[in-house]
């Protein structure tokens, strides 16, 4: 199975629906690079990288320079969606989505609702997320939580190249507005991923790694700190169970409550703000659902809650990582109610 | 001279790099027969029983329960008691070495390649050398070259191997001629000749069962001896139920479910497993080339292929190995073959011996292939 990255699995998912429908156009800013203006056309492929090519292939009628000026051509896509097209657009950091909320929650999500069924909004929007390089508080958060809150929105969180790719294909095929959350470090992660087109779906989480004596369920990026402390905990006898919901809504409750059952203790791992967050919501749902099973109480692992710093020493400080996540799991182990 | 011998890890398909040793079934200083259960080997994807290739008293246990290590690693040392204990040691210490010095040959991991023939593109992987007659191996409906994981290494000591997958199956293109057998048995045929297979030893199991037999009649000479497992086509029944099943299963609990229906020991169905179909499935184009596929084999729990009038007529030695707990093909359908045909039954087994019962369905393929060779 070829190996291939996190930016080419989207790249390559692009590719593969905008080929299969021509009503899918991508929309953004520098994702056609310098269209229009005197540089170099195609130069970046968007902030990332990941529409890099897609200009050549598909031509400027589908693949779209937009002006600084997000609640624009969110809300350009919006109505695009709704009479007909399957707008991607790209939004370089999921911060600057602040802007578009009207955009988003009032209308993309309400669309559906609002018109009786009658009306579908099939448009997906792409951002980058997440601290650790060094981005600044404004462009360095995990908002997915935000999302996850408004029904009649999907939210994703993909954690590796292979998801990342059947994720993508799947919320471009999708008649819901999708919110496709891409981690800005996971970019040149490797894994295998096969040539052609596939489809993850939505609401299945992935069992990442099987064991016995605690569940972490963690989300995007924090799936490999997760897997990471999984490893040292075995070479200590500790066996763990990694879950990874891959989408924030629908959230796979089922296998969170049949590993948190399995299993007894959990740990949720989240890079969002701890407040109104995934590992609330989780833990929630554990304590509602599965309180019987648990030998110990729901462990929580999270950012805390304050802007991601700029220094790199509090920056590095701000993101849960696998020693973390690793006490956290002793911590449960070592539970004892008297 | 082979008075010491070595027990190492085995490799189970094309990905393993390394096993966990979860249990010794044996302890130092007993006896081990060739086929003896000697371990029990766990990977990501599937723990197994392993079977001693080699027999001897145990004289040396190298790798202890719960540790993980490297294909091919030495496990533990067999020799007679005759042999001095400075000599055992000695193996030992120089086992590190030779295991470096293979472990090139080990890592170059025959590349899957697809083959175009016909139209429709398989995915064929090639391992084993020599000038004798290959095997060729067709897995069944919904299966993958994979399911052969713990047959392939044992086969292809000696001889050419061709694990080829089917149409509309693992690597393969999602194309189907039309999903039936005797298409299929063309296509397979014709990918052959691409490879320069002019005569071959077939083990086919399930739905391979069927096309392996299928080739018969349309190419003799392509066949020296069939071995069919639990095969599709010589008999009435099939669980459609399963067929639907695994055609309807889009996630994870449901397609565990009907997974574990092909094993006597249902709990044999890892996560693993479970994810390499669902990813399979997930292909674009795959599950029109299954549907297509399924209903050609049969509906309402009838077969709708009839190959039994091809087995009574065919002049190649036939082997049909069959687990008594098949819940998809029942065993009874082994009974009241054409007294030609070599029948074995393993007890312990459902509906894929070969896997579930490795060591014994190995041994049986290989003595069949000696005596058609013979």
């Amino acid at each position: 199975m070829p190996q291939k990255s996190f930016r080419q699995a989207l790249n390559e998912a692009l590719h593969s629906e905008m080929g299969r429908d021509p009503n899918v156009i991508v929309l953004g800013e520098d994702i056609a690079g310098g269209a229009g203006a005197s540089g170099q056309k195609d130069a970046w492929g968007g902030a990332f990288g990941v529409t890099k090519g897609l200009l050549g292939a598909f031509g400027p009628s589908r693949v779209r320079d937009t002006p600084i000026s997000e609640s624009a051509f969110i809300g350009a896509a919006a109505g695009a969606a709704m009479t007909g097209l399957r707008p991607v657009v790209e939004i370089m950091f999921v911060d600057f989505l602040g802007v578009c909320f009207d955009q988003i929650f009032n209308q993309a999500a309400k669309f559906r609702y609002m018109f009786g069924g009658r009306a579908v909004t099939p448009m997906v929007i792409r951002a980058s997320y997440g601290a650790g390089s060094r981005s600044g508080s404004q462009h360095s958060q995990a908002l997915y939580p935000l999302f996850t809150h408004i029904p009649g929105l999907k939210v994703v969180v993909p954690s590796s190249p292979y998801d990342a790719k059947g994720l993508l294909i799947q919320a471009i095929r999708d008649d819901d507005p999708v919110i496709f959350l891409e981690n800005k470090i996971l970019y040149d992660t490797m894994g295998e991923v096969p040539d052609g087109p596939y489809v993850v779906p939505f609401g299945e989480a992935n069992i990442v790694r099987e064991g016995g004596d605690a569940t972490i369920v963690a989300f995007g990026r924090m799936v490999h700190f997760a897997m990471e402390a999984a490893n040292r905990l075995a070479s200590e006898g500790i066996d763990c169970t990694v879950l990874d919901p891959r989408t924030t809504s629908p959230l796979d409750e089922d296998t969170i409550i049949e590993m948190a059952e399995k299993t007894g203790r959990v740990v949720v791992v989240d890079e969002a703000n701890p407040r109104c967050g995934m590992a609330a919501d989780v833990s929630s749902i554990i304590a509602e659902k599965a309180f019987g099973a648990l030998k110990a109480p729901v462990m929580k692992v999270t950012a805390p809650h304050t802007p991601v710093p700029y220094a790199p020493n509090l920056e590095a400080a701000y993101i849960p990582d696998a020693s973390r996540i690793a006490d956290a799991v002793r911590r449960a182990m070592s539970f004892s109610r008297t | 001279m082979a008075s010491i011998q070595a027990i190492t890890m085995p490799k189970w398909g094309m990905t393993m790099v390394e096993g966990k040793l979860v249990r010794w079934l044996a302890a130092e200083g007993a006896r081990i027969a060739t086929g003896q259960e000697v371990m029990e080997v766990e990977t990501e994807k599937i723990t197994n029983v392993v079977e001693s290739t080699v027999g001897g008293t145990i004289r040396r246990i190298v790798v202890p329960e719960g540790v993980t290590a490297p294909v091919g690693a030495l496990l533990a040392v067999l020799a007679e008691s005759d042999v001095p204990d400075g000599d055992v040691e000695a193996f030992v210490a120089s086992y590190a070495d030779r295991a470096k010095a293979t472990k090139d040959t080990a890592d170059a991991v025959p590349a899957p390649r697809l083959v175009e023939a016909g139209g429709h593109r398989l995915n064929v992987v090639s391992l084993g050398e020599g000038d004798t007659v290959p095997v060729v191996l067709l897995h069944g409906f919904g299966g993958d070259g994979g399911v052969w994981l713990f047959n392939q290494d044992a086969l292809a000591a000696g001889r050419p191997v061709h694990i080829v997958d089917l149409p509309a199956h693992g690597g393969s293109d999602a194309s189907v001629p039309s999903g039936r057998v005797d298409e299929i048995a063309t296509v397979v045929i014709a990918v052959l000749k691409q490879l320069g297979v002019t005569g071959a030893h077939f083990v086919g199991h399930s739905l391979g069962g069927a096309v392996a037999l299928a080739i018969a009649p349309i190419e003799p000479a392509q066949v020296v001896s069939l071995t069919l497992i639990a095969p599709a086509g010589i008999g009435p029944d099939i669980s459609t139920d399963y067929l639907d099943g695994f055609l309807a299963a889009d996630r994870r609990k449901p397609m565990k479910e009907v997974l574990g229906k092909l094993f006597a020991e249902p709990e044999t169905v890892s996560a693993e497993m479970v994810e390499n179909v669902l990813r399979f499935k997930r292909r674009d184009g795959v599950s029109a080339g299954l549907a297509a596929v399924a209903a050609s084999l049969g509906r309402d729990g009838r077969q709708a292929v009839d190959l039994r009038g091809v087995l009574e007529a065919t002049t190649a030695p036939v082997l049909v190995i069959w687990g008594e707990r098949d819940a998809i093909i029942p065993v009874n359908q082994s009974e009241n073959l054409p007294a030609k045909i070599h029948v074995e039954r393993i007890a312990e087994a459902g509906h894929m011996p070969m896997m579930e019962a490795a060591g014994s369905v190995n041994r049986m393929i290989a003595a069949h292939i000696a005596a058609a060779e013979s």
